[in-house]
């Protein structure tokens, strides 16, 4: 116990008041830049939170001002009208199946194509990848149109299958994966395997891909809120009224004759709430799928 | 013998993908290079090879241009509307990265990218709205007269900015906050001791280092605001949906030549101009990185 005063001085009362200002004065920036980042918060949500109170407001209320944030005589009457009027279940539904399938697509081909890449680098394989990671420069509006004719030779117009078309695979996802698989997956274990005889496929099935879990993880979640929040495409692909995905079925909605600014928001409200609720839940792989783009070099 | 072996696994497993690849992405892309340099219109039986002229017609169309320099303005309006911004709010959450909020924060800041296009727009077409807006409401509160935001050409150009950079923002500052945590702590040390201030070094250490992710965060806006389409589409078509309304940008007119012209070649020739533009400005990126890397 005596060896820890050793080297132990006592501060002057000067040096100690000095120390307290020092505090007080972190003390204070640090609670100046709390509030101004609470504020930005809450300016950055704010819109939000507005669509979904006018979702449950009446018409007369929307209309004053100041506008509420609680809706003093909540209704639900905007989102029955939706319901009546349009096939917004539906749109939910196509929307779902289309970001579900496109989803799978993507992990699929990323994890197998990603681990290939990975591991097995023969000079062809190089030249493939750089071809991969060459179009993902590409903007899918750039080439859409003539994807659209393929679609339409393939007679899937105005159906899941032709949203799907233009969402089978990711440049970006199969960078993602080669990355994680080159960092996370050592030789040594694969060639373990093989001696004790197991198949390529085997090990791909029983080591890789559990290993992989995480970026899997991240990687399907990006993908399934590209395909769910994707326009141009499905706006081109489904024009009728049953196929639209629920971002084109609201885009077209507001364009309609009758619609007020209640049930727009009522509609809108239907696909943010969910939405939102999925992205908190699932923060986490966002942001580490997110975080990796183009960082990871 | 177990060479050739895997091998033959390697290129079995990646055909499937591969054809996938060639026919939803190599063949697109290809088709739409050669579609563009034809007269290919739907409605005409005869689509015969024209070289450049379908471009040399882009030069003089005056909705073309008009649409080339709106979406010009509006990526880079996104850009300076959205660095700066970035750069300052991704600091101030990395300086209370232990606090309890920053999660808080870096989430609320995000939302806004992650959510549905739409219906986000929708809130915004409401907060601009020129009636029932709030953004008038409070303009008139303060004696500025009520602009009618979302049909004035001018005006509905800076809504679409304000949109695009409320959704940017968080992206930014996500990928400032990886890059600040990637930076050395002892340089940061070292300017302490030195006397420098949270601010100083925040503008000689930070803002230098940050250089490739600025560059990297800006070639990314700039981008998706070259190919802004929904945003234009939601904000600045009106009730009745009159297509005259819209704002127009390049994704709206390329759909408008082939789909309700019929003119699909030319339409692929504007497709090659956005390619053009987003090549050049992923080159400008390698190229500046490449010289950072070798001096």
């Amino acid at each position: 116990m005596t060896t820890n005063s050793v080297n132990y001085i006592e501060p002057t009362t000067e040096e100690l008041s000095e120390g307290v200002r020092l505090r007080r004065k972190k003390r204070a920036i640090n609670f100046a830049i709390d509030v101004f980042l609470i504020v930005v918060s809450i300016l950055m949500l704010l819109p939000l939170v507005f669509l979904v109170a006018n979702a449950f407001k009446t018409p007369a209320e929307m209309l004053s001002w100041p506008p509420t944030i609680i809706p003093r005589d909540p209704t639900i009457a905007n989102f029955s009208a939706v319901l009546g009027e349009t096939p917004l279940l539906r749109w939910i539904a196509n929307s779902i199946a289309f970001a579900v399938m496109s989803t799978i697509a993507i992990v699929a081909t990323s994890a197998i194509a990603g681990y290939i890449f990975g591991k097995f680098r023969f000079r062809t394989m190089n030249i493939l990848f750089a071809l991969f990671l060459a179009t993902a420069i590409v903007p899918f509006e750039v080439y859409m149109i003539p994807l659209y004719f393929q679609a339409k030779s393939l007679g899937i117009l105005n159906s899941v299958w032709g949203l799907l078309l233009g969402y089978l695979v990711m440049s970006f996802g199969i960078f993602l994966i080669r990355q994680n698989v080159i960092h996370s997956i050592p030789d040594e274990l694969l060639e373990a395997a093989r001696i004790d005889g197991a198949g390529e496929f085997w090990i791909f099935l029983h080591i890789v891909l559990p290993l992989l879990r995480g970026a899997l993880g991240a990687l399907a979640v990006l993908a399934f809120f590209q395909a769910w929040t994707a326009f141009a495409w499905p706006m081109i692909v489904a024009t009728t009224r049953t196929s639209y995905t629920i971002e084109v079925g609201l885009a077209l909605f507001q364009t309609g004759f009758t619609v007020d600014l209640g049930r727009l928001s009522a509609a809108s409200a239907t696909v943010l709430i969910p939405s939102i609720l999925l992205f908190v839940i699932l923060r986490r792989n966002f942001v580490q799928g997110v975080a990796s783009t183009g960082l990871k070099e | 013998m177990l060479k050739r072996k895997r091998w033959i696994f390697a290129i079995l497993a990646i055909l499937p993908t591969l054809a996938v690849f060639a026919y939803v992405r190599l063949y697109p892309i290809a088709d739409t290079l050669r579609l563009s340099l034809f007269k290919w219109d739907i409605l005409s039986k005869n689509k015969p090879f024209v070289g450049l002229a379908n471009f040399r017609e882009l030069m003089g169309d005056h909705l073309f241009i008009d649409a080339l320099v709106n979406t010009t303005i509006i990526a880079f309006g996104v850009l300076i509307l959205t660095i700066p911004m970035a750069l300052i709010i991704a600091a101030l959450i990395f300086h209370r990265t232990r606090s309890r909020m920053a999660g808080f924060y870096e989430t609320a800041i995000f939302i806004p990218h992650v959510v549905s296009l739409v219906p986000a727009a929708m809130a915004w077409k409401w907060i601009f709205d020129a009636r029932l807006g709030p953004l008038n409401a409070l303009l008139t509160f303060f004696g500025i007269p009520a602009q009618s935001w979302l049909f004035d050409p001018v005006l509905s150009v800076i809504c679409i900015i304000v949109l695009c950079s409320w959704q940017a923002l968080g992206y930014a500052v996500l990928i400032y906050i990886v890059g600040f945590k990637n930076l050395p702590v002892s340089l940061y040390e070292a300017a302490k001791l030195d006397g420098a201030s949270g601010p100083q070094s925040f503008w000689y250490l930070s803002i230098p280092m940050l250089k490739p992710i600025t560059l990297y965060v800006s070639v990314v806006t700039l981008v998706s605001g070259f190919n802004v389409y929904a945003q234009a589409f939601v904000l600045a078509s009106d009730a009745q949906g009159a297509p005259g309304r819209q704002v127009r940008v390049l994704v709206l007119d390329m759909l408008e030549n082939s789909f309700r012209n019929y003119r699909v070649g030319y339409a692929a020739s504007e497709a090659v101009v956005l390619l053009v533009i987003v090549l050049g400005l992923t080159l400008i990126q390698f190229s500046t990185l490449r010289e950072r890397g070798k001096a």
